[in-house]
């Protein structure tokens, strides 16, 4: 099963926070049982019991030391929690970026993730990273607020209209992180998730020099093609090295090179891909693609172009 | 029964409670005061961001009469409920219409300036966030002049029928507090829009 | 001269017999509760009208929860789902827990300081009813909010409306105009109730009771009237941009024309956290009155606690960004807000302690409303650290949004705050009607309630550490999320169950309980020196105080309080 937990990080800004979080749950531990053992012990002692009838307990108004006693310990505790809190708020979020760090931009749109890349292209829903190098992400948002949570790799960071944001990781481990957007952005916020592929520094290279090649051109699905061309996608989508240049939606140049569609809602195969583009509100209600009014026989050479886009 | 000390408990006549109308009002004025402050903030926060034109320095003329007029009234309406106090009906009502007339200069004033600005110049809430923002706290400020006025109104109507009498000093006195902060709040308006904002 | 200057019933009071509910003069009945301006049948309209509100509330997260009980389940729809958690976060802040505070405060503060009414009755109704139509204005959108798209729709935008999901091309259709204007009315709603809560404990204070002298009950309700002055305006203020930025075309939050999102972030949140404290002072002041008369003793530590209050009350108008981590604030930012928002953790630490002081050395006294104390202290405890460990800014960039909020926020909303709630009807229903509720039924109430709360909320956390974000309308199998969900779902129907035996409590008690007397606790304070339920004007005699318990130097005239006050 793919693993979310917070509490096994592959990065610096996760490791951190973990370890911040282990001391925080020990302190809070510690308060616990001392606080909720006082509860519970005098529940159990203090019980009104039938033989001492009557009479009223001893009343006692209050006392001096014991006050000052419970208000300087919780200042101590405070105290020094804060001062750990501020040196790991440095360090997760240090002033510059790391160096030697690669820089992306991610720019939530609702509801999928759009990635510019440094070596000058562009992709959707899947954030190609190479191993054992700092990251650093640009996030801005082309409309609502959105929110940037891989939680293996480092904390969220808001995605804001007009406030651009930066946030950073640099992964330990090759393989797939999931993570979601975390702040509510509308009817599909639930299914705006993140994908993170972290690679060999070759086989990043490869897929590098792969997504910066235009779109193939295949003579063989010249229909699906010149169909593509005619319809309103291109309005929306960008294929390089046709005029197809919308940007409304992700960019289709490499769409074969992902592993799903409609931001993870499901995997990227030609039968998916048919009834995605039949009607996307069937897995994704109110999603911003409209259902293209298309027979089966355009369907068919659509598909078998986009099957192309490798 | 035990006999309690007189330290301990209070006469009647010397258990005194503050005025019920005037904690009201402060109150009031406190949740006021918090409105305001945040669309205050706002017009702060926002100086100078707007995308496209136009600036204050280009459309606003400082109303330094109309803020003369309005700041006095604060000084005619204390008159008139300290006449009112004193009994002098006559001294009360000459000073509460000068209050009313004052107010009523004011809101004319803004009223024309709008006019201006919404119908020569063409500057709207929806023409930029100075727009928006401008609007939004001087008519926030201004409708609260408007309810003052309607207030002042009525007692001064009140007060031509000779039905105000100095029993009602109190409650006079609680509407001025109401009459004071409006005009606070105007000085702070004033600082904010015409001289840091401009 | 120390019975005369005590309150008694006088003549003709607490007639319980005319209990007629319909029958012929149900019309007269009606409008009698329509036009009242006393406040104990305000309070009682305030509580009445929360409990349903409960229900309603209760009843959108009991279908948040069979969405959410299995992965990738349709059993309603996004939309319908946004609009589920928007209302119901709206309808338990707004439309149920302020009501229902407001309720007990306006039922108790006259009665416990030897007053007649409260300061201003016809605000106090007033109030009320814009209460009152602000939830139906809220509801009517279910009708009446149809947009471009016809059908009607809810507001669906969370409860905190961030902007620019609210603008007007991001949110079309009135749905959130219903939302902005609801908040509006109540909240003038409730600036008039605090309003009228501190004029009343300042200007109506019987005969020697000092502000030193107050029950700990009107201290803390004092302070929550002073906070809602303070934090509601900035709601109204942020409210009323919106209105223009939806009605007139304004800028404040639009992003394109160089608005800022993060303006309505601080402004929400400026009323937000004084808020959350603003439910649960009151809460504070329930188990205040309770704690020490079943545990036969004096609060302890009653200057500490007043202080602490106040402190509170302070501090919580300087930690709202702490629900802004994660927008890239600047550290000094974060530095000051993860400083506040854990020092504010002092002073409440301070009135738990004084909570088990009081119990300490007592004779405690197990009955339903204790039983619930006693849970309140617990879970808030609980609550409170989860706070902390939010409070230290990394971690909450992990987990802030997520479901490990969720938890945080209901163990204090639901474990503290409706834990005392029901805690005051088992206390003060006596009172209210003249009859008992039934301490079987409560203890069944009390414990079910307690395993679906600890089913319910306890898992969230872990999901939550998991990585479940909140607000999500479905989720994928096999990410670890699924079967706590399911065991979250099935707290809900435990909780159902505990509820339900709660209002049958209510309502059986109201017919058939056993009668109370005055003083049915034998308690200290002045509400039950009357007659139960108290006639309209409360005490035939203006009573007078010599200390914090009244009744107690009555009862024990060998050794009084005021020696030792
Ligand atoms: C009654 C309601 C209530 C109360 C009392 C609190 C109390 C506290 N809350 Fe909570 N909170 C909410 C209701 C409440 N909260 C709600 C509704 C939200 C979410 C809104 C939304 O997002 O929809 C929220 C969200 C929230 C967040 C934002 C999370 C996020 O969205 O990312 C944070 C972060 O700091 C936080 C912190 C705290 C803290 C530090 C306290 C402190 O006051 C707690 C203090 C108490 C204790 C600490 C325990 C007792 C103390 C001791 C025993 C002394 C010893 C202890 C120490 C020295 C630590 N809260
Ligand atoms: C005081 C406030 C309060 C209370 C009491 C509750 C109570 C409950 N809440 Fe609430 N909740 C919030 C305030 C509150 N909540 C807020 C502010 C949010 C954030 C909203 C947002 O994100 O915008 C939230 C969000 C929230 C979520 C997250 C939604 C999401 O992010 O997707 C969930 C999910 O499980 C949830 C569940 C519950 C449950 C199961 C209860 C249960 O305790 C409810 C139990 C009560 C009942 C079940 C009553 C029904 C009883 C009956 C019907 C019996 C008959 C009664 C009569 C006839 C009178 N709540
Ligand atoms: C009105 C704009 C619009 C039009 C027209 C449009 N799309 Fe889309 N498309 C989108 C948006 C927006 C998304 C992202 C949906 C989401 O993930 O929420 C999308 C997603 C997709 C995806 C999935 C991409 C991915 O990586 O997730 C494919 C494939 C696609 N569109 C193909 C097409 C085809 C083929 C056509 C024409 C027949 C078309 N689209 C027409 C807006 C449009
Ligand atoms: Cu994007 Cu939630
Ligand atoms: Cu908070």
């Amino acid at each position: 099963p793919e693993n979310l937990s917070i509490f096994d990080p592959v990065s610096p800004p996760a490791f951190w926070i973990r370890d911040l979080l282990y001391l925080v749950l020990g302190v809070a531990a510690v308060i616990f049982v001392l606080v909720e053992g006082m509860l519970l012990y005098s529940i159990f002692r203090f019980r009104h019991r039938e033989s001492d009838g009557a009479v009223e307990p001893p009343q006692i108004y209050g006392s001096k030391p014991i006050e000052i006693a419970w208000t300087l310990a919780p200042l101590l505790i405070v105290f020094v929690l804060f001062l750990v809190t501020v040196r790991s708020v440095a360090e997760v979020r240090p002033s510059e970026p790391p160096k030697g760090a690669m820089t992306v931009q991610v720019i939530g749109h609702q509801w999928w993730w759009e990635y510019q890349y440094p070596q000058g292209f562009k992709t959707a829903n899947e954030l190609h990273v190479p191993i054992h190098t700092p990251i650093e992400c640009h996030l801005l948002s082309v409309d609502v607020i959105h929110s940037f949570w891989i939680p293996r790799l480092a904390g969220k960071t808001d995605v804001v209209p007009n406030h651009p944001n930066r946030m950073w990781f640099e992964v330990q481990e090759s393989g797939l992180f999931l993570g979601h957007c975390a702040e509510f952005c509308g009817t599909q916020h639930a299914n705006m998730m993140i994908r993170v592929v972290v690679q060999e520094p070759e086989d990043f290279e490869k897929w590098v020099e792969n997504q910066r090649k235009p779109a193939m051109n295949d003579p063989t699905v010249r229909a699906g093609r010149d169909l593509f061309l005619s319809q309103a996608c291109v309005n929306c989508h960008t294929v390089r090295s046709t005029r197809a240049a919308g940007t409304f939606g992700p960019d289709l140049t490499h769409l074969m090179s992902r592993a799903t569609l409609g931001a993870g809602v499901l995997a990227n195969s030609p039968e998916n891909l048919r009834l995605w583009i039949q009607n996307p509100a069937a897995f994704k209600p109110g999603c911003e693609m409209p259902a293209m009014s298309l027979n089966p026989k355009q369907l068919g050479e659509l598909v078998a172009y986009l099957e192309t886009l490798k | 029964m035990s006999a309690i000390p007189a330290a301990l408990m209070p006469r009647e006549e010397d258990w005194k409670l503050p005025s019920r109308g005037k904690t009201g009002m402060l109150c009031l004025i406190a949740a006021e005061s918090a409105i305001f402050t945040i669309f205050v903030v706002a017009y702060i926060y926002y100086i100078g961001k707007s995308l496209s034109g136009p600036t204050p320095a280009q459309i606003l003329h400082v109303p330094i009469f109309d803020t003369v007029c309005l700041l006095s009234s604060s000084l005619t309406i204390h008159w008139a409920t300290g006449a009112l106090r004193r009994g002098k009906s006559k001294a009360f009502l000459l000073w509460w219409g000068a209050t009313l007339a004052l107010g009523l200069k004011f809101i004319a004033g803004t009223a024309a300036d709008w006019y201006r600005m919404i119908y020569h110049e063409g500057f709207t809430v929806k023409t930029n966030l100075f727009g928006t923002t401008y609007y939004s706290l001087v008519g926030l400020h201004a409708s609260h002049v408007i309810v003052g006025l309607l207030g002042l109104l009525l007692v001064f109507v009140f007060a031509l029928a000779g039905k105000v009498k100095p029993e009602h000093a109190e409650r006079c006195e609680v509407f001025s507090y109401y009459w004071h902060f409006v005009d606070f709040v105007w000085v702070v308006v004033f600082t904010v829009v015409y001289l840091i904002g401009r | 001269m120390v019975s005369q200057s005590l309150p008694h019933a006088g003549p003709h009071a607490g007639a319980i017999e005319d209990r007629r509910l319909g029958g012929a003069g149900w019309l007269e009945w009606v409008h009698e509760w329509v036009v009242t301006v006393d406040h104990k049948k305000i309070g009682l309209m305030y509580i009445v009208y929360a409990l349903i509100f409960l229900a309603i509330g209760g009843a959108e997260a009991t279908i948040m929860r069979i969405q959410l009980a299995f992965p990738e389940s349709h059993f309603v729809s996004p939309q319908v789902f946004n609009e589920l958690f928007t209302m119901h976060g709206t309808t338990m802040v707004f439309f149920m827990g302020m009501p229902i505070l407001f309720g007990f405060a306006n039922y108790l503060v006259p009665l416990m300081i030897g007053a007649r009414d409260m300061a201003f009755p016809r605000l106090n109704a007033f109030s009320f009813w814009m209460t009152a139509f602000g939830g139906l204005l809220l509801y009517f959108s279910f009708i009446g909010g149809s947009g471009v798209y016809g059908a009607g729709s809810a507001p669906n935008v969370g409860w905190w409306a961030y902007a620019p999901l609210t603008a007007k091309a991001f949110s079309r259709g009135h749905s959130t105009d219903y939302w902005t204007l609801a908040l509006l009315l109540s909240g003038i709603g409730s600036i008039g109730a605090g309003l009228n809560l501190v004029v009343t404990i300042f200007c109506m204070r019987c005969r020697g009771m000092t502000l030193a002298k107050m029950p700990m009950l009107v201290w803390l309700n004092l302070v929550m009237g002073g906070m809602v002055l303070g934090g509601i305006g900035p709601l109204t203020a942020s409210q009323l941009m919106l209105c223009v930025d939806r009605y007139l075309g304004g800028h404040f939050f639009d992003t394109q024309a160089g608005g800022s999102a993060i303006m309505w972030f601080h402004f929400f949140w400026i009323f937000g956290h004084p808020e959350v404290y603003i439910l649960v002072i009151p809460a504070f002041a329930f188990a205040s009155e309770i704690i020490p008369v079943f545990s036969r003793k004096a609060i302890f530590g009653y200057p500490v606690m007043v202080a602490a209050t106040l402190a509170i009350a302070f501090l919580s108008f300087s930690v709202w960004a702490h629900h802004m981590f994660a927008t890239g604030m600047p550290s000094y930012g974060n530095a000051f807000f993860v400083l506040t928002s854990m020092v504010i953790g002092v002073p409440t630490g301070i009135k738990i302690f004084n909570w088990l002081g009081t119990m300490w050395g007592g004779k405690l006294i197990f009955s339903t409303a204790m039983l619930f104390c006693i849970g309140f202290l617990f879970q808030f405890l609980v609550g409170g650290l989860t706070g902390i460990m939010l409070a230290t800014a990394p971690f909450d960039w992990q987990l802030n949004d997520s479901y490990f909020v969720v938890g945080h926020f209901h163990y204090m909303l639901v474990g503290a705050i409706i834990f005392t709630v029901f805690a005051a009807f088992y206390y003060w229903y006596p009172k209210f009607t003249g009859r008992m509720m039934d301490e079987r039924l409560g203890k069944w109430h009390f414990w079910l309630m307690l395993i679906g709360f600890h089913m319910t909320f306890d898992p969230m956390h872990i999901t939550g550490i998991l990585g479940m974000p909140r607000r999500i309308y479905t989720y994928e199998p096999g990410r670890g999320w699924a079967i706590w969900n399911l065991i979250i779902t099935i707290g809900v129907f435990i909780q159902i169950v505990a509820v339900g035996i709660f209002v049958w409590n209510l309502i059986r008690s109201y017919f058939r309980g056993k009668l109370a007397g005055n003083d049915p606790w034998d308690a200290w304070t002045l509400e039950w020196a009357t007659s139960s339920p108290p006639p309209p004007y409360n005490f035939a005699v203006e009573p007078a105080v010599q200390s914090r318990r009244p009744l107690w130097d009555l009862k024990h005239p060998d050794d009084p309080d005021w020696k030792y006050e």
